[in-house]
């Protein structure tokens, strides 16, 4: 199913290969079977020698990396569902009686708790009480389009990571793409739809990319940090569209006096991906498609290896020929193309309706969690930028109808990250095995045990 | 071209005379040429004639000194040979293979600033308050000194600390309500030192004993703690605010004597005491670092964990140990905010103070003293809006904002140049 849980019962089967005493070679499809009676829990009338083979395959999963994943995210829905607890008004006056009718304690912790991750469910993957399918469905396209500026903006941070790069600067970067794609979305007039959409998006990629390379280019001819360069670029892009926003002729509507653009022309609009009862729109397909190329990029093209060595060890690459400083820029350039890319999309297809200088949304700080949850790898960007997304959903439904604060999709998000890059911590909590300690390299036990030491 | 130089003169032959040749570098030249050209170009383009009010006393103040009229035009272009007399001289300098000293680039940023003062105020009815500047600096630079002498030692130790923002905002939050309820400005500011370093506690637990990356933890600490924050204020601050979120603030304390000194008695002597705290936390925490043994724990297992642990220092102890108080530095600088700033706390109110702060460590390359300087740098800079609004600034506000960090950009590129951090920072240690 998923390459991670095939690969670890594959090692099983080698590791169960070797030792006769647990494994019969020629009953594969015996173990078939145990390996299904395993998934639906343990079974009571087992024979010892199953029971063995069971335990075993047990501790295979309980020590799998994505049992560890499961357990984050319940830990982090727990510590959410103890923030709600404790501020939900409801809660608060029946507590207040506790000792009396202890019950109506729980009942109401019950509808608090359950209202809320009811409506988060309801607000980002499908609506059960909508009166027919297209509105059901409609949820989940949601969660895809708030995924898409996270997926693009996410790439472009995890590929500076992979460069050994710590890209802050994403806010900048997607507002002067912003303000590429959308002078030319509106200021550009008489050229046909897909031609206009591309002048738009290209433009706006290429800001992006140009924001970003002017950080790579410091970092490799000056040695200035990029940390410090992004993000000052961060400020100096706010005020520089802050002034396009509020200077006639430039930015700002006509006849306006608001630091607002005006509309998106139709011409260079993101067409709606499903129909224009949804808000999702082509961008999400951009958004793959980047993911297609960062994935081919890093894994498949020379430009990407450059960048994964210099990113591991930039002194090794330089030794090994490669040219640092020109890795550095390009990729930066290609990673503000991608935060570019998430800045045009917002304004081709997210925000028609013109924009000010928030049209960042955050965005740019967002990917960077996006990134690391992600692991810096693009398939990863993508599952997280889908849940991200989810979490943006679902938490404006559960703060339209439960009056929860959305921010605590902003708590639920960061715990689940902190905890699935910590998997002793969940395993601790949990109780779950160490697949470290079955391994008998001698090696990987003495790390385990002065890993401990190190942790004591 | 002075990289290529660079690895020139490193590719050489190893002879006698290669041995003596000392690096120099045509940057910090580059930059100050190219500052003073933006600087002459900006008084030729937007040329501006009138007078500047430059204010120099208050109201009230024991001496009392007349409001300097200079005309604005001349002064600026004065300031301008000042600024390309300095560049000569740093020219001059390489030339001959030497150093730029700091002075010259001092005297170069005093004229630079100066000039641009007043050609920006130039033609004003209003006076340019000099003390509102500079006083202002001081008072927007706390958060961000404090928060980078926390940065400073948490990176000091080899723990890279992102998550200064995440200490400052749940330091302003918890001192806010602390200093609500108790009526009490000293205990919100215990109070934000002990969320500060909670912040830190849990850095810790994922950083050192987890192992988990110190960026990933840092950032998404951010991110946690303005959840978490702004998640409470809507629940809980709100629907209580006369009792929650109504803070106790330090007032101003005069220190007799010295704050009747002209321009600099209101700047540094008329402030709020976590102001003068902060003059003391600087050259405390730098002797802390260089003069201790605690310090040189600290660097040790900063720069090198394996050798410390060597001779005996508990890394993991010693790393605790130094996140736990660089979270309780930057838990001071939270406290700025609700309780000397506002008084009430407000969502996200740090609004990135902790990025800058990180910025200002990078920048006064991991040394105390000159982070904190750079953080004055930063506080100067956010002030400087202030005043110019009053003034009514010629060009674009916009672009008076962005002046501060466009110098930033160029000071780091050309003055600071490649900065090398502590050499374990980032590092978690695996003992074996």
């Amino acid at each position: 199913m998923n390459a991670p849980e095939s690969s670890s019962e594959e090692s099983s089967e080698q590791e169960a290969g070797r030792d006769p005493s647990t494994l019969d070679p020629g009953t594969a499809e015996e173990l078939e079977q145990e390996r299904a009676r395993e998934a639906t829990g343990p079974v009571g009338d087992a024979a010892p020698d199953t029971a063995s083979r069971l335990a075993k395959a047990l501790h295979q999963t309980m020590s799998s990396p994505w049992t560890v994943s499961v357990g984050a995210v319940v830990l982090a829905i727990v510590a959410g569902s103890i923030m709600i607890a404790f501020t939900d008004e409801e809660v608060k006056a029946a507590s207040a009686y506790f000792f009396a009718r202890p019950a109506d304690t729980f009942v109401a912790l019950g509808q608090a708790i359950g209202g809320a991750y009811a409506a988060l469910f309801r607000g980002s993957v499908v609506n059960l009480q909508a009166p027919d399918l297209l509105t059901a469905i409609r949820p989940f396209t949601e969660t895809l389009n708030y995924a898409t500026p996270l997926i693009a903006a996410g790439l472009g941070v995890a590929l500076a990571f992979r460069a050994g790069l710590f890209n802050i600067g994403g806010q900048g970067q997607m507002l002067v793409a912003a303000a590429a794609a959308g002078w030319v979305g509106f200021g550009v007039s008489g050229v046909p739809f897909p031609l206009h959409l591309l002048m738009a998006l290209v433009a706006g990629i290429a800001a992006g990319a140009l924001w970003a390379g002017l950080a790579g280019l410091l970092k490799a001819r000056t040695g200035a940090h990029e940390v410090i360069v992004t993000i000052m670029l961060n400020y100096v892009a706010f005020y520089l569209i802050s002034y396009l926003l509020a200077t006639p002729g430039l930015l700002q509507a006509p006849g306006s006096s608001n630091p607002k653009t005006p509309p998106t022309a139709e011409t260079a609009q993101l067409p709606p991906l499903i129909g224009d009862r949804f808000n999702l729109h082509w961008g999400f397909v951009l958004a793959l498609l980047a993911v297609v190329f960062v994935w081919w990029l890093l894994s498949r093209s020379s430009a990407g290896f450059a960048f994964r060595a210099v990113g591991e060890n930039p002194r090794a690459a330089r030794v090994a020929g490669i040219d640092t400083g020109r890795a550095t820029v390009s990729s930066m350039l290609v990673a503000g193309g991608l935060v570019g890319l998430a800045g045009a999309s917002q304004v081709l297809g997210g925000v028609t309706t013109g924009f000010s200088s928030d049209i960042d949304a955050g965005i740019g700080f967002d990917a960077i969690t996006v990134a690391l949850l992600g692991g810096s790898n693009p398939w990863g960007v993508l599952a997280a930028g889908i849940l991200f997304g989810a979490f943006k959903a679902g938490g404006s439904t559960m703060q339209a109808s439960q009056g929860i604060p959305s921010d605590i999709v902003l708590v639920v998000q960061s715990l689940i990250v902190l905890f699935i890059a910590a998997p002793p911590l969940i395993r601790a909590i949990f109780r779950l095995p160490d697949p470290n300690r079955r391994r008998t390299s001698k090696k990987k036990t003495k790390a385990t045990r002065a890993r401990k030491e190190a942790a004591a | 071209m002075s990289a290529d130089q660079r690895t020139a003169q490193l590719d050489a032959p190893l002879s006698e005379t290669t041995r003596t040749v000392t690096l120099v570098s045509w940057k910090s030249a580059g930059v100050l040429l190219a500052v003073t050209a933006l600087y002459a170009l900006l008084l030729l383009a937007v040329p501006h004639s009138g007078d500047t009010r430059f204010l120099l006393s208050q109201r009230g103040d024991f001496f009392q000194i007349p409001v300097i009229v200079l005309p604005a035009a001349p002064l600026a272009w004065a300031c301008g040979a000042v600024m390309l007399a300095a560049t000569a001289f740093v020219v001059l300098r390489t030339a001959r293979g030497s150093r730029t000293p700091l002075w010259v680039v001092a005297v170069f940023a005093f004229a630079g600033l100066t000039g641009f003062l007043a050609w920006a105020g130039a033609g004003s009815p209003r006076d340019l308050s000099v003390v509102g500047l500079l006083g202002g600096a001081v008072l927007w630079s706390v958060p961000f000194v404090y928060g980078a002498l926390g940065g400073v030692i948490g990176e000091r130790a080899g723990v890279v600390n992102i998550a200064i923002e995440a200490q400052l905002l749940g330091a302003a939050f918890t001192a806010g309500i602390v200093s609500s309820v108790t009526d009490s400005a000293l205990l919100g500011l215990a109070a934000a030192v002990l969320a500060g370093a909670l912040v830190s506690l849990v850095l810790g637990l994922f950083a050192i004993t987890y192992h988990v990356n110190q960026v990933i933890v840092g950032v998404v600490l951010n991110v946690l703690v303005v959840g978490l924050t702004s998640f409470l204020y809507s629940q809980v601050l709100q629907d209580d605010a006369a009792t929650l979120n109504s803070t106790t603030r330090f007032s101003s304390i005069p220190i007799p004597v010295l704050s009747d000194i002209p321009v600099l008695g209101p700047v540094l002597f008329d402030q709020p005491l976590l102001i003068y705290l902060m003059f003391l936390a600087v050259p405390a925490v730098w002797y802390a670092l260089n003069r201790t043994r605690w310090g040189l724990r600290l660097r040790a297992v900063g720069e090198h964990p394996k050798a410390a642990d060597t001779v005996g220092i508990d890394v993991v102890r010693t790393r605790y140990n130094a996140v736990l108080v660089a979270g309780a530095v930057a838990g001071l600088g939270g406290a700025f905010y609700t309780t000397v700033y506002l008084s009430q706390f407000g969502e996200n109110m740090t609004g990135g103070a902790g990025y800058i702060a990180l910025a200002a460590v990078i920048f006064g390359k991991w040394d105390p003293v000159r982070a904190a300087f750079a953080g004055l740098l930063f506080g100067f800079a956010s002030n400087l809006q202030n005043v110019l609004s009053v003034v009514g600034s010629p060009v674009p506000s916009q672009f008076m904002l962005m002046v501060p960090y466009v110098v930033t950009l160029l000071a780091v590129a050309g003055l600071v140049g490649r900065s090398r951090p502590p050499a374990a920072s980032g590092e978690p240690y695996i003992k074996g």
